[in-house]
């Protein structure tokens, strides 16, 4: 860690960085470790050693990141790598994410979890086509805040007329996509401006560092403001096996809480089954609670004793998703093979995995244009509408109601590997028109 | 930036904390702090959820332990995601043979409190029959693979629990939560899945199996103010003691029966702790006077050097050398 201590009750802010490649995020993220004295002495003494030996002249900050052998060699970066850094004010944990087209996957990866996504782009280069992608996979993946940051400021002379021309272009492009907050921020990773320090070179900047903003930035909405869910993960009977024997008769559903507030006493009922009870007890290891929030992880006792198994979700009775076979959703195609209608898969939400068909593909996105084009297929790095039919019903909400209950991986049940990110319904809202409904819409 | 050098922990309760709120923000009215968890809290939650998980996914999980701090700590999430039920899978220690006397009667101590099963696969054993020699340069955490692979086929373990955090080092700052392994136990750096959300996937092949990191988050200062606020019990030698120890390679090694110096090498008696616990031969002690846990938090908070960075000589072998051991199958 760093020399500031946090004290043990502050909260994180997960933050995913973007571009394209050679945009220079490496060099951004060792920057924000650098200048908030996050890099610890021995780590500083290999990445100069390294680059003293590869002959440059300054500290090539990159390499505290790129922890792969192939990665340094190739001066890229490969894949996620997840870096801590704390401040005064607040603890992060930063996925740095590749730039790359063949890579993007991994973006999607570091969005999925991120409350803040800080997309580079080269001041000179101004837009490029990963750039409007990464921005979709921001707003698709309803990633709160996006933070663009026009670096390389210093190659183009610190010019306002540039940085003022570029926010103008981000900020349309990012409203066509349906970016709930967007902000831009002229820095240079390499000198260090504007990224914990404000710089006074660019004295037409008025607005705060990009440290400065995570600072302050309110993490994602939390949760517990949305209507109670709670996907069952184990059944907790230990039976014979208690070591207390107070407990041998015990029987409680573990899990996190997906969304929402619960308290001893509520009205629930267990889906699919449409079984009713009432919440008997929330357990800790530490003791029962009255009340528990999303994303607290617990056990719940109901009243009833009535058949619940993993997969099932407990939801408040009163506000409760209707279960179904039929999904329609947006997916991010993470594989080499193209999905095609008739493709068999798994698909993989909260704790339960069921077998799926893909009944069609409504169409990709056109990016350039943010609106959705006939397809007949997706290939790697397609982000489409597709619809599913299951085998069996699941408890699915939009993903625009709710991150954690509306979003679904899409599996190959012959090897495991992961195809697809899936968000239930009108993901990219934004990005769709009113005549690209189909007429049954399924959620 | 103000850098605040140290201030006291402050007594932590198990539950939400209202003083998260940020100062008075020019961006956005203070955050609702009434229902947000701690940073403690929610790695917490976050790593019961990834036990609970791959518990309920697989047939046959298995634990690392080796009586060190995260692995202890590891430990303890898992007994409190099945309470009142006991942790439902057998423990496994890859004993390198040089591992410090009282960190194994802490292993032994805590696997019979808790009352679970101790695999123990022994480097030793493989020495003596042949099947590994030993290395040159003395260390036996590169020998530790083999005799791992070999209990996970023979166990057939299909998910192996670690307690690696990716604040460790570069090349597990690049690992997935669930991380799949193929026969040979390899690990591809450039085919790892996507990980989305918090939905793990675990499916596999035959002879295939997962390495999974519920601690993936964690922070070396996160662990020892979990320590604090659980009251966890560690080997003593976490705790500045008297201990005669040799300077090698600016590192600080026990005199014992793995390390030995060598005539130009002096020995001194020094109080001194160590920030990891790992083969005698290789794991360097730190000169300290933290002998008790907030202590040992003033100090990791104050360090300039990281943990491995410190203490480990086998991952000073090569600029990639705990990549390249994760390739072959090691943690």
């Amino acid at each position: 860690m760093s020399t500031q201590t946090v004290s043990p009750t502050t909260t994180l802010l997960r933050l995913a960085t973007a571009g394209s490649v050679d945009d220079g995020k490496s060099t951004l993220v060792g920057r924000l470790l650098f200048d908030s004295k996050s890099v610890l002495a021995d780590q500083l003494d290999a990445v100069e050693r390294v680059s003293r030996d590869r002959g440059l002249e300054t500290t090539d900050l990159a390499l505290l990141t790129d922890g792969l052998r192939a990665e340094r060699e190739q001066g890229i970066t490969i894949d996620v790598a997840y870096r801590y850094f704390a401040t005064a004010k607040r603890s992060f944990i930063l996925a740095d994410c590749p730039g790359h087209v063949q890579y993007t996957r991994n973006t999607v990866t570091g969005a999925s979890t991120a409350d803040v996504v800080v997309l580079l782009i080269d001041a000179r280069k101004g837009l490029l086509e990963q750039t409007r992608r990464h921005l979709a996979v921001a707003s698709l993946l309803r990633v709160a805040h996006v933070i663009v940051a026009v670096n390389k400021i210093d190659l183009v002379g610190y010019s306002e007329e540039r940085y003022l021309e570029l926010a103008a272009e981000i900020t349309q492009t990012g409203a066509g996509l349906g970016v709930a907050d967007l902000r831009t921020i002229p820095v240079s990773a390499l000198e260090g401006a504007n990224i914990v320090d404000r710089s006074g070179k660019t004295p037409w900047y008025t607005g705060p560092s990009l440290l400065e903003l995570l600072e302050e930035l309110p993490p994602a909405d939390e949760p517990s403001d949305e209507s109670f869910r709670f996907p069952v993960q184990t059944v907790i009977r230990p039976q014979g096996a208690a070591r207390d024997p107070r407990y041998r008769d015990y029987r409680g559903y573990a899990g996190q809480i997906a969304a929402g507030v619960v308290r001893v006493g509520d009205a629930v009922v267990v889906l699919p089954s449409g079984k009713r009870s009432e919440v008997a007890g929330i357990d800790t290891a530490d003791g029962e609670l009255t009340e528990a929030f999303a994303p607290q992880s617990v056990t719940l006792r109901l009243t009833d004793e009535i058949d619940v198994t993993r997969g099932d979700l407990i939801a408040t009775a009163a506000d409760a998703p209707v279960p179904t076979q039929d999904v329609e959703g947006t997916v991010a195609w993470l594989a080499e093979r193209p999905l095609v209608p008739g493709s068999r898969v798994l698909l993989k939400h909260t704790t339960t995995t069921v077998q799926a068909v893909v009944r069609d593909v409504v169409g990709k996105l056109d990016l350039d244009t943010a609106t959705l084009e006939p397809a007949e297929r997706l290939e790697l790095n397609d982000i489409g509408r597709v619809i599913l039919r299951l085998a069996s019903p699941i408890a699915a909400e939009e993903y625009l109601v709710s991150r954690r209950t509306g979003a679904f991986l899409l599996i190959d049940a012959a090897d495991g590997g992961t195809l697809a990110a899936g968000m239930v319904g009108d993901a990219l809202a934004a990005a769709i028109t009113p005549e690209d409904r189909p007429a049954q819409y399924t959620i | 930036m103000t850098i605040t050098e140290t201030d006291d922990v402050d007594e932590t309760t198990r539950r939400t904390t209202a003083d998260t709120a940020p100062e008075t923000s020019t961006l956005a009215p203070p955050a609702r702090a009434e229902r947000r968890l701690s940073q403690l809290d929610w790695l917490e939650s976050e790593s019961i959820h990834i036990i609970r998980e791959v518990v309920a996914e697989f047939e046959r999980p298995v634990l690392l332990f080796s009586g060190g701090k995260d692995s202890v700590v590891m430990l303890h999430l898992a007994v409190k995601a099945f309470w009142p039920a006991p942790v439902p899978f057998p423990v496994m220690h890859v004993d390198t043979g040089h591992n410090f006397p009282e960190v194994l009667a802490f292993r032994d101590a805590t696997v019979d409190r808790l009352g679970l099963r101790l695999e123990v696969a022994s480097v030793q054993d493989y020495i003596d029959d042949g099947r590994l020699s030993e290395r040159a340069d003395g260390t036996r955490n590169p020998l530790q693979t083999l005799p791992l692979l070999d209990a996970i086929t023979g166990h057939k373990f299909d998910a192996v629990f670690g307690g690696a955090r990716r604040d460790e080092e570069k090349a597990r700052a690049k690992e997935r939560v669930l991380s799949l392994r193929d026969e040979f136990g390899q690990w591809d750096p450039r085919n790892q899945r996507p990980e989305l959300w918090n939905l793990y996937n675990g499916r596999h092949r035959p002879g295939e199996h997962v390495r999974a990191f519920p601690i993936s988050n964690w922070t070396e200062l996160d662990i020892w103010r979990y320590i604090e606020r659980e009251n966890i019990e560690l080997p003593s030698l976490y705790y500045a003691h008297d201990r005669e120890v040799f300077e090698r390679d600016g590192m600080l090694l026990s005199v014992g029966p793995y390390s030995q110096p060598r005539d130009d090498e002096p020995v001194v008696t020094e109080q001194v702790r160590y920030r990891t616990v790992g083969d005698m031969s290789c794991t360097g002690a730190v000169e300290s006077d933290a002998t008790d846990v907030a202590a040992v938090i003033t100090e990791v908070a104050a360090t300039r050097i990281t943990e491995r960075g410190a203490t480990r000589a086998d991952d000073r072998i090569s600029e990639a050398a705990m990549e390249d051991r994760k390739k072959v199958g090691y943690f």
